[in-house]
C-alpha cells in the first residue's frame, strides 16, 4: 500500500508538470505587452524595454515557464499587472472559500445522489424511480447558473429566507449564505451520481452472491449496505472524482451568480482586466487542486477495493 | 482477393446496412429518445429558417425585433401579444429566443466537429501505430483531461479574446481528449481483425486501412459520444458567455441573455426562466437521444 502511495506520487510530477505548461503556454499567447499595461500608454520606448527586461519577458518561453515553476515552489506566483499586490497571497485569501463551497457542493451531490440511487435501483420501475429517473435527467440538462438564478428568484427574493449575493461572516450567516449556492453547485452533480449509483446498483443486485447472503439469512439492510453498495462503490467513486472537475469548473459559474468570493471569480474578474498574471496563478492553483484530488479518488479505490491493492502487493513484489 | 472485395468484407463484418436498420428500428421504440429527435429537428428547421430570412430580409427583420430597443416596453410579462414577453430592453423575447437558436446549436455541432475530426485522428493514429507514438499522443491527451474542460476552455478564450471563431476553438479543444479516448479504444480490438490483416497483405496503404476499415468499424461510441458531446458543448458555451466570455451582447445567445437577466432578477423573472428552459430542454432533447443511441446500438449495455 505504502509502495502504490509513492508510485502514485511521483506520477503526479509529470502530470502536473504538463498541466502547468500547458496553462502557462496557452496563456503566453494573449496579445497585449505586460510592460506597456504596468506602465501606462505614455511610457517611452527605453522605459519599456527595462521593464520587459526586469519582468523577465526576453526570455525564451522555456525559461519563463522554468523560473516560473521555481518561483511557485517558494510561494510566489508573481505580482499583479493591476494593483501590484501579490498573486500568491490573492490566491490564498480566495483559495480557502472556493474549497469550503465544492466540499459542501459535493456532500449535497452525495447525501441527494446516493440514497436516491440506492432506492431507485432497489424499487427498479416502481414510482420513485421514474421520478426519481425524470428529476435525474433534467437535473443534468440543467445549466447550474441557470438553477442558481431560479433558486435566488424563489428563496431569496420570493420568500426571502436566505441572502442572495456573497459569503457570511461568523459560522450561522456562513452557513446561511452557503446554503443557496451548495445546492447550485451540487444538484447537477447529485443528478449524474443518482444515475451512476442506480446502474451500478443494478449491476450487482441480481448477483449470485445476493441470493447466497439472503439464503443465509443475512438482513436486507446488511444486505443493502455491506454486499450490495461497497461493490457498486467503485464507479459511483469514479463518478464522484469525475464531478470534482465539473464542479470546480461549475464553481466559477456559481460564484458568478452568488458573488462568492473565491478562486473562480478571481479568476473571471482578473480576465476582464486583462490581469495575466492572476489568471495564471488561479487557473494553475485551480488546475493542480483538481488533479491533487483525483489522485486521491484513486488511493480512496485502494481502500475501498482490496482487489486493486492485492494486485499491486503481487506485481510489486 | 482485390481491393474492393476486402472492402465488402470490412462492410460486412460490422454488417453496416443491417446494422444502421437495425439500430434505427430499436431507436423508433424508445419513446422519449424519438421526442427528443422531434425537438431537436423542430430547432434545426426554426434555426435555418431564421438565418433565411435574414438572407432574404437582408437583416431587416433581425434589425427591427431581435436587436432594436424599444424602452416603452421594458421587461413587459408574457401576454397573447408577447407570449415571451420583453427583455430589459424592451426587446420580444420571443424573436431573441428563436434567433438565439442557431448559435448554441449550430456552434455545439461546429464544435464538436472539429474535436471530433482532431481528436478522432489523433486517436486513431494512437490506437493503429501503438508503441511509442501512442505513448506519446495518449500521455499527452491524459494532462489535457487533467484540466477541467471548461477552466481550459475559458484559459483559452482569455488568452486569444472573447470572438464567436476563438470560443469555438476553445471549446473544439476542450473536448478533443475525449475524442481521442473514444476512438482510440474500439480501434485496438478492430485492428488485430482478419479484414484488416488482409488489406495489409493486398498491400492496403495505413491510410486507406484506418479509413476505409477502421473508422467506419468504430463508429457507434463515436456517434454517441458525439451526440452527447454536443449538449456539452451547448452548456459550455452559455457558460462562457454567462461569465461575460463567451457571445457578447447584443447577439442573442441564451447564456448572454441570462447574463443580463442577472441584473434585472428583482425587477422580473420571465427574462431569467425563459433562456434557462431553452438550453435546459435542448441539452436534454440531445441526452435523451444520446441515451437512445446507446441504446439501440448496444441492446447489452441497457439495464
Amino acid at each position: 500500500m505504502y509502495k502504490y502511495v509513492v508510485k502514485r506520487l511521483l506520477m503526479l510530477i509529470p502530470v502536473l508538470l504538463g498541466v502547468t505548461f500547458i496553462v502557462f503556454f496557452i496563456l503566453n499567447l494573449s496579445p497585449g505587452d505586460p510592460a506597456a499595461m504596468i506602465l501606462g500608454d505614455q511610457a517611452s520606448a527605453e522605459a519599456l524595454e527595462m521593464k520587459r527586461e526586469e519582468l523577465g519577458l526576453n526570455d525564451p518561453l522555456l525559461v519563463r515557464y522554468g523560473r516560473y515553476i521555481w518561483d511557485m515552489l517558494h510561494g510566489d506566483l508573481g505580482t499583479s499587472y493591476k494593483n501590484n499586490i501579490s498573486v500568491w497571497s490573492q490566491v490564498m485569501e480566495r483559495f480557502p472559500n472556493t474549497a469550503i463551497l465544492a466540499v459542501a457542493g459535493i456532500l449535497v451531490a452525495l447525501l441527494i445522489g446516493i440514497p436516491t440511487g440506492i432506492i431507485s435501483a432497489k424499487k427498479q420501475y416502481s414510482l420513485v424511480d421514474n421520478c426519481s429517473m425524470i428529476l435525474a435527467l433534467i437535473g443534468v440538462a440543467m445549466p447550474n447558473f441557470w438553477f442558481g438564478l431560479l433558486v435566488v428568484i424563489i428563496f431569496a427574493l420570493k420568500l426571502g429566507w436566505l441572502p442572495s449575493q456573497g459569503m457570511g461572516e461568523g459560522f450561522i450567516p456562513l452557513l446561511k449564505s452557503l446554503v443557496l449556492p451548495a445546492l447550485t453547485l451540487g444538484t447537477g452533480s447529485a443528478a449524474m451520481i443518482t444515475r451512476m449509483t442506480r446502474s451500478s446498483m443494478l449491476e450487482v443486485i441480481r448477483q449470485d452472491y445476493i441470493d447466497t447472503a439472503r439464503a443465509k439469512g443475512v438482513s436486507e439492510k446488511n444486505i443493502t449496505y455491506r454486499h450490495m453498495l461497497r461493490n457498486a462503490m467503485i464507479p459511483i467513486v469514479t463518478a464522484v472524482g469525475l464531478q470534482f472537475g465539473t464542479l470546480l469548473g461549475g464553481a466559477m459559474l456559481t460564484e458568478t451568480v452568488f458573488s462568492w468570493p473565491g478562486l473562480g471569480r478571481l479568476m473571471v474578474e482578473s480576465i476582464k482586466s486583462k490581469d495575466i498574471p492572476m489568471v495564471l496563478g488561479s487557473v494553475i492553483f485551480l488546475a493542480i487542486m483538481f488533479t491533487v484530488v483525483n489522485l486521491i479518488v484513486d488511493l480512496i479505490y485502494a481502500f475501498i477495493d482490496p482487489r486493486i491493492k492485492s494486485q499491486y502487493k503481487k506485481g510489486g513484489r | 482477393m482485390k481491393k474492393a472485395e476486402i472492402d465488402k468484407m470490412a462492410a460486412s463484418s460490422g454488417q453496416q446496412r443491417t446494422l444502421w436498420e437495425e439500430t434505427w428500428r430499436r431507436f423508433k421504440k424508445n419513446k422519449l429518445a424519438m421526442a427528443g429527435l422531434a425537438f431537436i429537428l423542430l430547432l434545426v428547421v426554426i434555426a435555418v429558417a431564421t438565418i433565411v430570412i435574414d438572407v432574404v430580409t437582408n437583416k431587416s427583420v433581425y434589425n427591427n425585433y431581435v436587436i432594436k430597443q424599444d424602452l416603452r416596453g421594458r421587461l413587459e410579462p408574457p401576454s397573447l401579444a408577447h407570449p415571451f414577453g420583453k427583455d430589459e430592453f424592451g426587446r420580444d423575447m420571443l424573436f431573441r429566443m428563436l434567433w438565439a437558436i442557431r448559435y448554441s446549436l449550430f456552434m455545439g455541432t461546429v464544435a464538436i466537429a472539429i474535436s471530433c475530426v482532431v481528436g478522432g485522428t489523433l486517436g486513431a493514429i494512437a490506437g493503429y501505430y501503438g508503441g511509442k507514438v501512442d505513448n506519446v499522443i495518449m500521455r499527452f491527451m491524459d494532462i489535457l483531461l487533467a484540466i477541467p474542460s471548461m477552466l481550459l476552455a475559458i484559459a483559452i478564450v482569455a488568452a486569444l479574446g472573447t470572438s464567436i471563431t476563438n470560443v469555438l476553438i476553445a471549446i473544439a479543444i476542450s473536448y478533443v481528449p475525449t475524442f481521442a479516448r473514444t476512438v482510440r479504444a474500439p480501434i485496438l480490438t478492430i485492428k488485430d481483425q482478419e479484414f484488416v490483416e488482409a488489406g495489409k497483405a493486398v498491400g492496403a496503404s495505413d491510410l486507406r486501412i484506418i479509413f476505409r476499415y477502421i473508422i467506419p468499424n468504430s463508429m457507434a461510441p463515436i456517434i454517441v459520444q458525439a451526440t452527447l458531446g454536443v449538449a456539452g458543448a451547448i452548456l459550455s458555451i452559455a457558460g462562457l458567455s454567462f461569465l461575460g466570455l463567451g457571445i457578447q451582447p447584443p447577439t442573442p445567445e441564451w447564456g448572454a441573455m441570462l447574463s443580463n437577466a442577472r441584473t434585472y432578477i428583482r425587477d422580473s423573472w420571465h427574462i431569467t426562466v425563459i433562456p434557462g428552459l431553452g438550453i435546459m430542454l435542448t441539452i436534454l432533447a440531445l441526452n435523451v437521444i444520446g441515451d437512445g443511441l446507446r441504446d439501440a446500438l448496444d441492446p447489452k449495455l441497457k439495464n
